[in-house]
């Protein structure tokens, strides 16, 4: 299909971003990578009055050694995140996922602060950022603020941010040697996961997050405090759905998702701990 | 010596590069939408959000104030354009129901996505911006989704049909009255099973696109199209407008892909020739996507109930089948016949004494259409044999490939008078399977199996296989005739030597990524001694290629190939005339090689073809009363369907906590005869096993009760990328057919007809240990985790 018309506006820096957005109000858009935005307007389901494109934004795509964590520019493509040493050395866990969102295309024009922005359940990095206990930085007219990955997600493709504020940086703890898994359920390779964990262990310590298991990222909390208290992986894997509400689609009805979610936990916990 | 070296490698059965891909790999290749064509309206239909709804109103006047906007109609505007309805082609009993179909929708829509408006505008967003605008008024009716209430007519969908039953085609076959019956009773063994092949959306890389462009004087008129049938289209576009058929012209530019979707006549080819003869302009069309998936055919959507009987040696004795078949809302062009083109495989590749008993019943729906899909009626059959089969040998306890070995029509038996009637030209149904079965490791993977398949086990090992026959080629006419098919099975040739010994060959195949170009011009250099790069093959251009019946059915090389090799053979008796009268011998001295006329005996009397061609162009001197030029033309009627058959392989491993499953390994043995060229050969088996192994695995059309297509996207479609599927193994066996001079079978289709039954009979073999007899397609992880969960439930209950 064919977008309904709209406005473009480009900007070459998050203050101008931003100011870009308040002046144009309700109906304006940041457009990042366009991998989510886009197919929406397409389908005619998002109809922006005006687009403000940061995929320009050059200074905002960065990965850094912040000591004890690494950020990230919003900005920053998957590819990116994917093939970063840095990452591979210190947060591994969220290089491998990036190489699992979409497909090389989707991976190139796509990026971190859009995926999280965008809040989708079924996305990759929203739930993997979320089990590393990322706190992500957003910018608005009145100066900048930290979001705990935990606090972001309120709803279906609904975050913390106002509409005037934009995602600048995600800061991810270093994993410090942490065993991981991510484990991605679907039925094609380019697709979203029907059920998808990221997992990480060191010692009494875990984080598990599951993709696709309700209106928003979930945190497995009940997994990680069996673990904290010395349950079993495949005791502790049976608490995997104890936080999510999972939906059904073509591809799964709630039943057979809780069910990929306990086995996929199992699975991502045994890989952590081997 | 000069013979040796002047004599060009042989052509035919090498794998010479197609011709084609340069073009189409690098973007230069254009597509009907890629056509510049100025001062063109922009054609956009407004389509029914209802599944079933009366059409209480259609206000446009909102469109036509959208700059740009020329015209905007209701189907009640455009009620006294048409001569005819649109054309089913193929009514397959004397009282089947055919309900009136007009290419926008008066009073009811009856499918989502049925047009029931249109809007023209000089820019493609301003008619789709205004299409948006028109208002319809819809009464809302209740969907009718399923087949078997469909036909309770317990909503009836066509109010002057009264019946959603479109027809009851019957084929009974018995050596002596109530044979069927008395095997059925007297069997060893009897298997009664029964599937569903969901709906299939054919998703061509090239959505459809139409351009029709009106001359601005005398009435002629030219359409575009991303069709398979230019020809057909021609004639029944003629018929359903009224447009004297000589002055219409159908062309295709490159087409990408088709898989039987474009063998139609589609309601936008009939509105843009509408229209563009209405407003003296070009008109032009391209379909979206999403229009794709409701506004172009699908294909399967049957239910199956299979029956066999069997002796004690698990010989079968007789063969039961009922169908119910999903025609859609309408009959598109051959949607009728689409069952009935498997009606006489369903006893497979066995041998099958007179005790056939098949009926087919089909309905209306409030469904889009459906119509031939690669294989078309064949795949359905081949799936309810051969899974059939695999449930006869779980009955009897043995191995299914020692079934199968049991019942094969035998080497020996070819050419084999089939009870159907039908013969089939030649086959070696052993040969196949055992080359399939080494090439599987089929002992191997048993053994494995038996060592991985413990109760308990998470990954879980099972193969499986289907040997089929397809039915290709479809001739000669008379036997069409007499399945109710309103066209031939003809084809049409002209092979035309050019002064300087270039060679144009005109066929009326219609090519739509089959590599043809390459095809043909090697069948051309093998027989007259020329290169392939010699030779220039026209085609798809009504004006240029006015005979010919178009591309569909795995028909293009067993008819159109062939009658190319015949008008060859005509050259060459015309050439041979001529150096006959030049080298003052007698026509019988002479012998014909690597493109040159030698007196047999004498080679250093000879004349090459070029100087003949040169000689009947400037005709100087030709025979007494020969005519100039050098070319001859064929049509060519074949005495028989081609027979090509094979065997798949399929191990998986199957996930028993997930239900996912891995293909580990796809191996398909084929037999089409002689190749022309193999790699075209494995291009064809590469894409039909992967069409195949998507309707086992992935692919279904998803609606809900409503009628709404829940499957709208290629999000939800799941049509399999590369990293989705294996790599295959080949294999191949050469059985020529008898019945051709080239030897020749089709394959276009092949590939998908083994495909679907060897994949769910391997997911089957790898939980019958766990008790599952069945698996729906597709068999997506959730469907085999239920299969899974049912079977462990059936069977802990049974215990209890
Ligand atoms: C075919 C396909 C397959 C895909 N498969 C997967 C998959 O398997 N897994 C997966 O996780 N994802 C998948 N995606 C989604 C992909 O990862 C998207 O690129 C990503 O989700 C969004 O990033 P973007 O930069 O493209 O955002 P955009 O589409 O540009 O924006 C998305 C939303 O976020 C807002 N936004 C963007 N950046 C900012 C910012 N810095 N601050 C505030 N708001 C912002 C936009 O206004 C918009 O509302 C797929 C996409 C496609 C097209």
């Amino acid at each position: 299909m064919i977008p309904a018309a709209f406005d473009y506006v480009r900007a070459t820096s998050a203050d101008e971003a931003i100011s870009l957005i308040g002046e144009h109000g309700e109906d304006a858009k940041f457009l990042a990578g366009g991998h989510s935005l886009l197919p929406l307007m397409k389908l005619r389901l998002a109809q922006p009055s005006v687009l403000v494109d940061i995929g320009r934004v050059s200074d905002l795509s960065y990965i850094r050694d912040a000591g004890d964590h690494i950020a990230i520019g919003a900005l920053t493509r998957h590819m990116d995140v994917e093939r970063s040493p840095l990452l591979a050395e210190h947060v591994p866990l969220l290089a491998h996922a990036a190489g699992h969102v979409g497909d090389p295309q989707v991976r190139h024009r796509g990026t971190l602060g859009g995926t999280i922005a965008h809040a989708d359940p079924a996305s990759d990095l929203p739930a993997t950022t979320l089990a590393l206990g990322a706190t992500y930085v957003a910018q608005g007219p009145n100066g900048t603020r930290e979001i705990a990955a935990a606090d972001f997600y309120q709803g279906f493709l609904e975050s913390a941010l106002a509409a005037d504020e934009m995602l600048t940086e995600i800061r991810v703890p270093k994993m410090g040697g942490a065993g991981w898994s991510f484990q991605k359920f679907n039925r094609r390779a380019q697709d979203w996961a029907i059920v998808g964990v990221a997992a990480w262990r060191r010692n009494g310590d875990s984080g598990v997050a599951l993709v696709n298991m309700g209106s928003t990222p979930i945190l497995a909390s009940s997994v990680s405090g069996a673990l904290a208290q010395g349950a079993s992986i495949a005791d502790a894997a049976q608490l995997a759905a104890a936080e999510a509400e999972p939906q059904s689609d073509l591809n799964a009805s709630p039943e057979y998702r809780v069910h990929l979610a306990k086995v996929l936990v199992r699975r991502a916990l045994e890989q952590a701990s081997a | 010596m000069t013979d040796l070296q002047d004599r060009p490698a042989a052509v035919l059965g090498s794998r010479l590069l197609r011709r084609e891909d340069p073009a189409l790999l690098t973007g230069e290749a254009k597509y009907t939408n890629d056509l510049n064509v100025p001062g063109a309206l922009h054609l956009v239909v407004v389509r029914s959000p209802y599944a079933h709804a009366r059409i209480t109103s259609v206000d446009v006047s909102a469109a036509l104030d959208v700059p740009g906007v020329v015209a905007a109609y209701s189907g009640a505007d455009l009620a006294t354009v048409w001569a005819a309805p649109m054309p089913c082609a193929w009514p397959v009993t004397a009282d089947m129901k055919n309900p009136a179909h007009y290419p926008l929708a008066v009073g009811k829509a009856a499918y989502v996505g049925d047009g029931v408006a249109c809007v023209l505008a000089t820019s493609d967003t301003a008619a789709r911006d205004a299409a948006e605008l028109i208002d319809v008024q819809y009464e809302p009716l209740e969907a009718v989704v399923d087949l078997e209430d469909a036909l309770s007519d317990r909503v009836v969908i066509h109010d002057d049909l009264g019946t959603n039953k479109s027809y009851q085609w019957d084929l009974k076959i018995e050596g002596e009255p109530g044979q069927v019956d008395a095997a059925f009773a007297a069997a060893a063994y009897t298997v009664s099973e029964r599937y569903v092949q969901q709906r299939l959306i054919p998703v061509a890389m090239e959505p459809r696109a139409v351009c029709a462009v009106p001359q601005p004087f005398g009435g002629d008129i030219t359409m575009y199209s991303s069709t398979q049938v230019p020809h057909i289209l021609k004639v029944m576009s003629a018929l359903t407008l009224g447009i004297p058929e000589h002055q219409l012209r159908v062309v295709c530019p490159s087409v990408g892909g088709g898989f039987g979707s474009k063998l139609n006549v589609y309601a936008e080819e009939l509105l843009c020739l509408a229209l563009a003869r209405k407003h003296g302009v070009p008109v032009r069309w391209n379909e979206t996507r999403s229009e794709n998936h409701v506004a172009t055919i699908q294909g399967r959507g049957q239910i199956q109930h299979i029956e066999l009987a069997a002796d004690a040696d698990g010989k079968l004795t007789a063969v039961r089948v009922r169908l119910l078949a999903d025609m859609g809302a309408y009959l598109q062009l051959v949607t009728p016949g689409i069952p009935l083109l498997g009606a006489f495989l369903y006893a497979g590749v066995y041998d099958l004494p007179l005790a056939y008993d098949f009926s087919c019943t089909s309905v209306f729906t409030t469904l889009t259409p459906t119509d031939a899909y690669r294989g078309a009626g064949r795949p359905e059959a081949t799936y309810a044999i051969e899974r059939a089969m695999d449930a006869l040998a779980d009955t009897m306890g043995i191995d299914p490939m020692e079934l199968r070995q049991r019942n094969f029509i035998r080497k020996e038996q070819f050419p084999y008078t089939a009870m159907t009637g039908l013969v089939y030209d030649s086959g070696d149904h052993e040969a196949a399977a055992s080359k399939a079965a080494e090439l599987a490791d089929y002992a191997g993977v048993r053994a494995r199996q038996a060592a991985q398949n413990v109760p308990g086990a998470k990954k879980v090992v099972g193969i499986g296989q289907a040997s089929y026959f397809e039915m290709c080629g479809l001739a000669p006419s008379r036997v069409l005739a007499s399945l109710n098919y309103s066209a031939g099975g003809w084809e049409a040739a002209t092979v035309r030597v050019l002064p300087t010994n270039k060679i144009q060959v005109v066929t009326g195949t219609a090519p739509h990524g089959q590599g043809h170009e390459t095809s043909w011009s090697m069948i051309v250099a093998e027989k007259l001694g020329v290169s392939p790069d010699d030779v220039d093959v026209l085609h798809s251009d009504t004006a240029i290629a006015p005979l010919g019946l178009d591309t569909y059915g795995s028909r293009s090389l067993p008819v159109g190939g062939v009658a190319i090799a015949m008008a060859c053979d005509k050259v060459i008796d015309k050439a041979k005339k001529i150096a006959a009268h030049q080298l003052e011998a007698d026509e019988a001295d002479l012998e014909f090689a690597a493109g040159t006329f030698s007196v047999k005996g004498t080679p250093d009397r000879s004349l090459p073809l070029a100087a003949i061609a040169f000689e009947a162009f400037t005709a100087h001197n030709l025979p007494d009363g020969m005519e100039p030029n050098l070319e001859a033309h064929t049509t060519y009627d074949p005495p028989n369907f081609s027979w090509p058959f094979g065997t798949h392989i399929c191990t998986v491993e199957v996930d028993t906590e997930t239900g996912h499953v891995e293909v580990l390994q796809y191996v398909a043995v084929d037999d089409c005869g002689v190749q022309v060229n193999p790699l075209i050969v494995e291009g064809q088996v590469h894409g039909g096993v992967i069409q195949g192994l998507a309707q086992a695995l992935f692919e279904e059309a998803v609606y809900d009760s409503d009628g709404n297509l829940k499957s709208g996207t290629l999000a939800e479609y799941l049509v399999p990328a590369a990293s989705d599927v294996p790599s295959l193994t080949l294999g191949h066996t050469v059985t020529p057919s008898p019945t051709n001079q080239l030897g020749v079978k089709g394959i276009g289709e092949a590939g998908t007809i083994g495909a679907a039954p060897a994949v769910i009979n391997a997911i089957v073999d790898a939980l019958s240990h766990l008790g599952v007899r069945d698996m729906p397609m597709p068999a997506s992880p959730h469907t085999v985790w239920n299969a899974i969960n049912a079977a462990q439930h059936t069977t802990n209950g049974a215990s209890k």
